[in-house]
C-alpha cells in the first residue's frame, strides 16, 4: 500500500522508494477553488522540510507551499503548467514536485491519513 | 478585547446556501456560493444578487444640509437634481480619502450618504465632527437598512418579474422611494446595469427569498471584487486610503474644485491638480500566469521599487493577467515597461488603461 503523510499546512508527500511526490490535499484544493497557476521550483532546487518552496493560486487567493521533507527536486509536474486545474480534479494524483528524500526520519514528524483527517475535521 | 464579528440580516440565508464565509470589514460575509467564476459570469451575462447589507447609511437633514454635504464631499451636491445619486469622496485636510461614497439627494434639506462598511465608525465620527458649524442633523441609519444589489443585463426584467418593481423609469444614477419606504437606485459596483435596494431588514430578507426562489444566482464578495476590478472601480483599502488622494487615484472627474466655498482638502487637491500628482494609479498587463496581488512590489527595469500592486487578478471577462498599481507618476505612461515582484520571481508588465472591461451601464 502507498504511504502518504501530511503537514498541517495541507501538503502531502507520497512515498515511493527513495522519492517523495509532494502535492496539496483534497481539503486544501477544495478550500482554494479552481487553481489558476502553480508557482513551482526548478529541478535541482533543494527543499527544506517545513519551508516554503512555491505557491498554488486560485482566482481568489495564493496559498504558499511548504515542503513536508528535505531533498532535491528531481522532477516538476510539467502537466500543471498548461493545466493547473488537474489539482482540483485529483489532488493526490496531481503531484507538484518529485523530491529525492534526504532523511526519512523527517517523515515521523508528519501526520498519517487518519491523523490528518481528524486535523481537518477540527479546523473546519 | 476582540470585537465580536457582526452579521447581516441575511446571515441565516448564507448558511442555508452553504456559502463559503469569511470576515470582511467586521462582518461575517459570503465570499462565494456556486463558485467565483460562475457568479461573476452570471452578473456579466444575465443577473446576480448580492447581500451588501454591511454598507453604512447616514442621513443628513436640515436647512444647511446642502452647504454641509458640499463642505465634506468632493462633488457639488448643489447642482444635483432631487432623486439623483452622485459618486465622490470625503477627503481630509491633506487631500487623502477618508472614504468614497454615494450621495442620494432627496431635496436640498435631505441627503443619504452610503459609506463603506470598513469605515463606518471612522466616517460617522468624521461626519459628526465637521457638522458642528452647520444647522444639520446627522442620523446613523446603518441598522435601519439592509441592502441588496441586483446586477446584470437582466436586472430590470428580473426586478419587474419577481418583485413587481418597475425600474424602467430610473436612469443611471437616479433613485426613487417605493410605497413602503424602500429606496431603489440604478447603481452598482460591477460594471453592469443594475439596481441597489435599501429597505428594513425584514423586507430585505423577503426580497432575497423571492429572488433566490426565482432562480437568481446569489453572488458573494469574491466576484464583487473581480467585477468591480475589471471595470476599473476602486475599492477603499486597496486603491483608496487616508494617504492616497483622488487625483492620484485618477478620480479627478469626481472632484469639483470650482465650488465657491471649497471643501475639506480642496486647496491641497487644487495645487496637486496643477502640479500633477507624484503617484498615479495605473493598469498593468502582466506576463506569465502568476497573479500580482495587493502589496506586491512594482519595479522598474533596473529592479528599483517604484510602487505597489493595489488589486490583481487572473481576469475572467478580459482573459488576461492584470492588476491595478499605485506607482511613481513618472512610470505611469501607457505602454511603459515595468516588472512585478511575485514571491521569488519577477514578471514583466506593461502599463495599460485601468478600465480593463468596458461597462454596460444604461445611461
Amino acid at each position: 500500500m502507498e504511504k502518504i503523510y501530511y503537514l498541517p499546512t495541507h501538503e502531502y508527500v507520497k512515498i515511493d522508494g527513495e522519492f517523495g511526490y509532494v502535492g496539496i490535499s483534497e481539503y486544501a484544493a477544495k478550500q482554494l477553488g479552481a487553481v489558476t497557476y502553480v508557482d513551482m521550483p526548478e529541478e535541482g532546487d533543494e527543499l527544506t522540510a517545513n519551508e516554503e518552496f512555491g505557491a498554488v493560486e486560485s482566482r481568489k487567493a495564493a496559498s504558499d507551499l511548504y515542503s513536508p521533507v528535505s531533498g532535491e527536486v528531481v522532477e516538476i509536474n510539467e502537466e500543471l503548467v498548461d493545466n493547473p486545474k488537474l489539482i482540483n480534479n485529483n489532488p493526490l494524483e496531481a503531484w507538484i514536485v518529485k523530491v529525492k528524500i534526504n532523511d526519512f526520519a523527517e517523515v515521523d514528524n508528519l501526520m498519517d491519513p487518519a491523523a490528518y483527517a481528524e486535523f481537518c475535521e477540527k479546523e473546519h | 478585547m476582540e470585537n465580536e464579528i457582526k452579521t447581516t440580516c441575511l446571515h441565516d440565508r448564507h448558511k442555508t446556501l452553504d456559502a463559503l464565509m469569511a470576515p470582511f470589514a467586521g462582518y461575517d460575509m459570503p465570499i462565494e456560493y456556486a463558485g467565483l467564476d460562475i457568479e461573476h459570469c452570471a452578473v456579466r451575462n444575465s443577473v446576480g444578487l448580492f447581500d451588501v447589507s454591511h454598507m453604512g447609511e447616514v442621513e443628513v437633514t436640515g436647512p444647511e444640509a446642502t452647504q454641509y454635504v458640499n463642505h465634506i464631499f468632493t462633488g457639488d451636491v448643489s447642482k444635483m437634481h432631487n432623486g439623483q445619486c452622485l459618486y465622490g469622496m470625503m477627503t481630509n485636510e491633506q487631500g487623502g480619502v477618508v472614504d468614497d461614497l454615494l450621495v442620494y439627494r432627496y431635496n436640498s434639506d435631505k441627503y443619504l450618504l452610503v459609506i463603506n462598511a470598513a469605515n463606518i465608525d471612522k466616517d460617522i465620527k468624521w461626519i459628526a465632527t465637521h457638522a458642528l458649524d452647520y444647522d444639520v442633523k446627522i442620523a446613523d441609519r446603518c441598522v435601519d437598512y439592509g441592502q441588496l444589489a441586483l446586477q446584470g443585463p437582466d436586472a430590470e426584467k428580473t426586478l419587474k418579474a419577481v418583485l413587481g418593481i418597475d425600474g424602467s423609469s430610473l436612469s443611471f444614477y437616479t433613485f426613487k422611494n417605493l410605497p413602503d419606504g424602500e429606496i431603489i437606485s440604478r447603481t452598482g459596483y460591477t460594471g453592469e446595469d443594475g439596481f441597489e435596494i435599501y429597505a428594513a431588514p425584514g423586507r430585505i430578507v423577503d426580497m432575497w427569498d423571492a429572488l433566490v426562489a426565482a432562480g437568481v444566482q446569489p453572488c458573494g464578495l469574491g466576484c464583487r471584487d473581480t467585477l468591480r476590478f475589471e471595470a476599473g472601480l476602486p475599492l477603499y483599502g486597496d486603491e483608496l486610503a487616508d494617504n492616497i488622494t483622488p487625483i492620484e487615484a485618477g478620480l479627478g472627474m469626481f472632484v469639483k474644485l470650482d465650488k465657491p466655498e471649497g471643501f475639506i482638502g480642496s486647496d491641497v487637491l487644487a495645487k496637486e491638480k496643477i502640479e500633477g500628482p507624484k503617484r498615479k494609479l495605473i493598469g498593468l498587463e502582466i506576463e506569465g500566469g502568476a497573479t500580482a496581488r495587493h502589496g506586491f512590489e512594482v519595479l522598474d527595469l533596473e529592479g528599483a521599487v517604484v510602487g505597489h500592486i493595489t488589486t490583481g487578478y487572473n481576469s475572467i471577462s478580459v482573459g488576461k493577467n492584470i492588476a491595478m498599481a499605485l506607482v511613481d507618476a513618472r512610470y505611469g505612461t501607457i505602454g511603459s515597461r515595468l516588472q512585478v515582484k511575485i514571491r521569488r520571481k519577477t514578471a514583466p508588465a506593461t502599463v495599460v488603461k485601468k478600465r480593463f472591461y468596458t461597462p454596460n451601464y444604461k445611461k
